[in-house]
This record gives structure tokens, sequence and C-alpha cells, in this order.
């Protein structure tokens, strides 16, 4: 049960156009955004965490206190004394460009042309991403956060924040993430798109305008995607062989109980989810790649970090496996950054990362505790000086 | 935390922290909860990282503020690059581990001095006990032969061979019980072993023994 009770999100709009790493822009955008706990008169308390695939800018909290499916995604980590504490921490949660869930995406209309973007609208980096965050904490007057904090895909968003800003944060938390996509990786998302690019209701990604979804391309592309989350191991131990019905069916319908679950998860999927927006996140996966510019070199890439970094994985988490984490440790212990490393033995998968295992939880409350200690003195400075 | 609270806590672990010298680059395998790298960062402005394995331990590590990186310390040793520290740690640790010779030769390749202790197995309460025909439990061998995390059981005398043998000279070797070093028969009175070691030069060493 969520202890943050009822939060509501805002919304800030952005005029300026924002340069995108494709060269193109995008001008007149909305990012949605929830806040969580009071920052502080020195402003050194906030937090930034980044959201993954398929989440948003509801971290924590409650949109209906009678609906607990209401509450946000990582409600289990941050909220009033969680290892993230909102007692303690300004909280931001920011909804990504191109999402589906408020901020600005292909389903909004396009200034340029008076119709919903669908297809047209720019490809999205998670540098992008980050700049336009960084854009959202100037308004809210945050020089520098406390802490940036994402897994998976959000981690790739902490991690490109100390690149790209590294006086604008002083610890960087980065869970289940990799430093860029395998070609394994990569060819999972491809299958997922060609599902949705291939359903004759895509309609070229103009789909709005026929009234329709391409319902059976976002099926099929969560299931695929859903399998990459769950370990191999955990898979068997909830579904093994099961029959749904206890016998074979001789047909072509559901038999096992993991594709009675795969359909469900594929259904519920594509009745919220955005087919463009899933185009776009999966392409912003596959671009990440800080190394690239440097020759390959992750540890040249981070060279100019000034961060101190939490790092943690999952063994069992063959979508990011510990060995991408164990990459950016290596290239982090090169260029002698403070960097702690957790790696859990934990059965549940990548999925583990959004799960309550209690190691995890301790090695993250322990770091943040941490940073709390360096930041009170800060705050407490401050109100003497006022 | 001071020198005083660490000898409250670890007498074997303040005495070792008088060799390593302020602002080194330090490495600590099996780091534990990270008290020894605690001390060393704030009473003697050192950085490092610890390597520990122990899921219980690494939260402890982080409260503390101790950067900890948590594997096996053979593999954590394969994420460094060679001199990358001025002085490596294996404290208690050793005994422990499979391939002691192979960890002792990639902390020769990562370090430029280091500093090892492990509980001397020639201390005269563990002969005692083998001359009565029972293996040794004591204070620094706390465990049953069944349940020992202990592989490995060593000597002074053992160790200083396999140093050498590793391309490790020995600077210093002394022989601790309750934090205390035991000047008059060593390898009978002292419960901790502890070696500084320091890399061997090859060149100026080996070779004019050679001709």
């Amino acid at each position: 049960m969520s202890s943050l009770g009822i939060v509501s999100p805002q919304s800030m709009h952005f005029a300026t156009p924002l340069p995108l790493q494709s060269g193109a822009s995008i001008r007149d955008y909305t990012l949605m955004y929830e806040t969580y706990g009071t920052l502080n008169a020195a402003r050194s308390n906030a937090v930034l965490v980044c959201h993954a695939l398929n989440a948003s800018h509801h971290v924590a909290g409650l949109y209906d206190e009678n609906d607990p499916k209401s509450a946000g995604w990582w409600d289990n980590m941050v909220g009033p004394g969680k290892p993230l504490d909102t007692d303690r921490f300004f909280v931001v949660g920011v909804n990504n460009l191109g999402s589906c869930f408020g901020s600005t995406g292909p389903m909004h209309l396009n200034p340029d042309t008076g119709k919903p973007y669908g297809a047209s609208f720019p490809v999205v980096t998670v540098e992008d991403w980050v700049d336009a965050q960084a854009r959202l904490a100037d308004v809210l007057g945050i020089v520098q956060f406390a802490a940036v904090m994402g897994g998976s895909l959000g981690g790739m968003q902490a991690l490109a924040w100390s690149t790209r800003y590294p006086d604008r944060l002083r610890h960087c938390v980065v869970v289940a993430s990799t430093a860029k996509l395998s070609a394994q990786n990569i060819a999972f998302n491809d299958v997922a798109r060609q599902a949705i690019l291939t359903d004759p209701e895509y309609h070229g990604g103009d789909f709005y305008a026929h009234a329709t979804v391409p319902r059976n391309g976002l099926r099929v592309a969560r299931m695929v995607g859903h399998i990459t989350y769950l370990s191999d191991d955990d898979m068997a131990e909830k579904f093994g062989r099961e029959l749904r019905d206890g016998k074979y069916q001789f047909g072509f319908g559901i038999d096992f109980e993991i594709e009675s679950y795969l359909r469900y998860q594929g259904d519920k999927f594509s009745e919220y989810f955005d087919a463009n927006t899933y185009l776009l996140i999966t392409k912003a996966l596959d671009y990440f790649d800080p190394a690239r510019e440097f020759g390959g070199d992750l540890s040249l890439a981070l060279a100019g970090t000034k961060a101190q970094f939490l790092l943690a994985s999952f063994t069992t988490d063959w979508r990011f496996s510990p060995e991408r984490s164990r990459e950016i440790v290596q290239a982090l212990l090169k260029n002698r950054r403070q960097v702690s490393y957790a790696e859990i033995d934990a059965p549940h998968g990548h999925d583990a990362f959004l799960l309550d295992d209690p190691r995890y939880m301790n090695v993250v409350r322990a770091y943040y505790d941490r940073v709390w200690l360096e930041t009170k003195p800060q705050e407490t400075r401050q109100q003497v000086a006022a | 935390m001071n020198f005083t609270q660490l000898q409250g806590l670890r007498p074997d672990l303040a005495f070792i922290a008088h060799w390593i010298a302020p602002s080194s680059h330090v490495l600590d395998l099996g780091c534990g909860d990270g008290v020894m790298l605690d001390y060393l960062h704030s009473d003697k402005q050192c950085s490092g990282y610890g390597i520990e394995i122990d899921d219980e331990q690494i939260p402890k590590c982080v409260a503390r503020g101790v950067s900890v990186i948590q594997q096996d310390v053979q593999s954590g040793l394969a994420m460094l690059t060679d001199g990358s520290f001025d002085t490596v740690l294996c404290l208690s640790a050793l005994q422990m581990m499979k391939h002691v010779e192979e960890v002792l030769r990639e902390i020769a390749r990562v370090g430029r001095e280091a500093i090892v202790s492990f509980p001397n197995f020639a201390y005269w309460p563990h002969r005692v006990a083998l001359l009565r025909g029972r293996m040794p439990v004591s204070k620094s061998l706390p465990y049953q032969w069944y349940d020992t995390p202990n592989l490995r059981c060593a000597t002074i005398k053992d160790f200083e061979a396999l140093a050498n043998e590793v391309g490790l000279d020995v600077l210093e070797c002394v022989a601790l019980t309750e934090g205390v070093p035991i000047g008059f028969l060593p390898n009978w009175r002292g419960s901790l072993a502890v070696f500084r070691l320091k890399k061997n030069d090859a060149l100026s060493l080996s070779a004019p023994a050679k001709a």
C-alpha cells in the first residue's frame, strides 16, 4: 500500500525549440511531471527518478485511494520512510518526450501541420530526454540534483546525466541497466517493432485518423518484451508446463498457462500503450551508446563524470545482465570515481529491479542515508545563514 | 572514524593501518563491513575500493560511505588495471580463497605494495589441539572442521615461500595476538600472521642474482 497518499501530476509547457540528436528539433512541447516531498531552502535535496519503457512520471503515490492499482510504478522504493525517503528528499518524476502518458508524443498535434505527429514524431534519444529533463529542472530551480536515479532505460538516463551534466548531480544511481544494448537486445526490439509496423491497422503510423489501433502488433511486441523481463527459472516456477484446462486442446488456442499469461499481458498493454511510442522508445534504447563517440571506450566516455555512483544488477537478469553493469563499474574504476556495486542474487530476472528484494532495498536505503547525511549539513548551513 | 575507534573495534587493523601511507590509493580484498577503508579515508585521506562478496556486508560498507564492489575477489580483481593501487590489503581473507596463488599474483599485478594477514595455523594453542588429536578451534579459527569457511591452513613459514614465488618480496612480517606484535617465537605465539609485501622488481633483484 502506498504511503504517499494521493498525488497529482503537473505539466510544464516549453515554447523554445529543443534541439535533438537527430538534427531535428521539437517546439511547443509539454512535459508531465510529479513531485513528492519538499525542496529545501538550499535546493540541495532534489532527486530525479527516470522511468523505463512503459512507465511514466507517476513514480509513487496513488491517484485514487480506493484503487491500489493506481499506485506509482516505483511506490515500493519512493515514499515516506521508503529507501528513497520523501520526508528527506524532493523527488521528481518526469514523463519523457514521445511517451503516451501526457508529455508531448506522437498522438499530439504537430504545431506545423495541425495534425497528430503519428510516425512523423521526431526520433528522440536518451540524451534528448535528459536535455528536456534538465530544462524542467531549470524551471523548478534545481541547479544540482542530490541524485539522479533510474532502472533499466531509466538507468541509461541517469548515466547520460552524469556525462552530459556532470556538475548537475552529486550521485548517480543506475539499476539493472547497461551502457549499450547487445545485438540480442536490438534483435528483440526489432521483432517488437516489426510486429507493430506490419500490423495493417498501423496505417503508416497515422492510425489515429483511422480511429483504430494496431492492437495485434502491440500485443506481440509486449509478449516478446515480457519474455525478456522474466528469467527462465522464474517462468518455470510460476508456470512450468501447467495446462490451463488440464488437457491438450489439439488446436492453436491457449493450452499452457504461460500462453494465457502472455496474451493477457499483451491485451492489457495494447489497451493503454501507444504503438508509435513503443517504436520510439525501443529506438532510443537501441541508439544509446555513450562510448560510441569515444571509439567504443566507455572509460573515456565516463572520464568527464563528477558524480559518485551506485550500481546494482540482478544475477538472473539476462536482458541487462550483471556483466553489462560490471562494464560500467570497470570504466568508473579506471577513472577512479567513487562507485559501489551490488550484484543481487535474485531469481526474478530483469523485473527484479521493481520488486522488493531486501538485499537490494537495503543497499539503496543505505546509499540514500549517506546522501542525506551529506545533504543535511548544507540545509542547516543555509538555515543558519538565513 | 578515528584511530581510537578502530583500535577498539579491530586492534589487528589498527596495527596494520600504521603501514599505510596517508593519501594512498587502497584496495581492500574481502573488506567486510568496510571499517578499515572507513578509517583510512577519514583519518588518512586515503581513497580506494573494497571488494566483498557477502550480501550482508554491502549495505554496511555503503552506509559508511565506503566504495564497495560486490564481487568474488578473483573476478573483482580482473576488473582492475595493472599497478593501479599503492597498497592492496587482503586481511584475514586469504585463508577462505580457493585459488590463493592466483589471487596473490593478481595482487602483485594491481598493487605496488600489499599487506596480507591470515590466522597462523602454527599458533601454539592450535599445535596443542592437534597434539591432542583434534582440529584447532580458537578465537582466530572459530569454526569446527565441518563448517569452516577457511579452505587453507598456513603458517608464517609457509606463506613467505609462496609470496616469493609469485613475485612479492617480504618487507616485514609480524605475528599479532590481540593486535599486539609478538617478538619472541612469533610462529608459536602469534595467532595472526601479517605480511607487508612489495612487488618484486624483477630487473633489479633477480637479474644480478642470475649474473
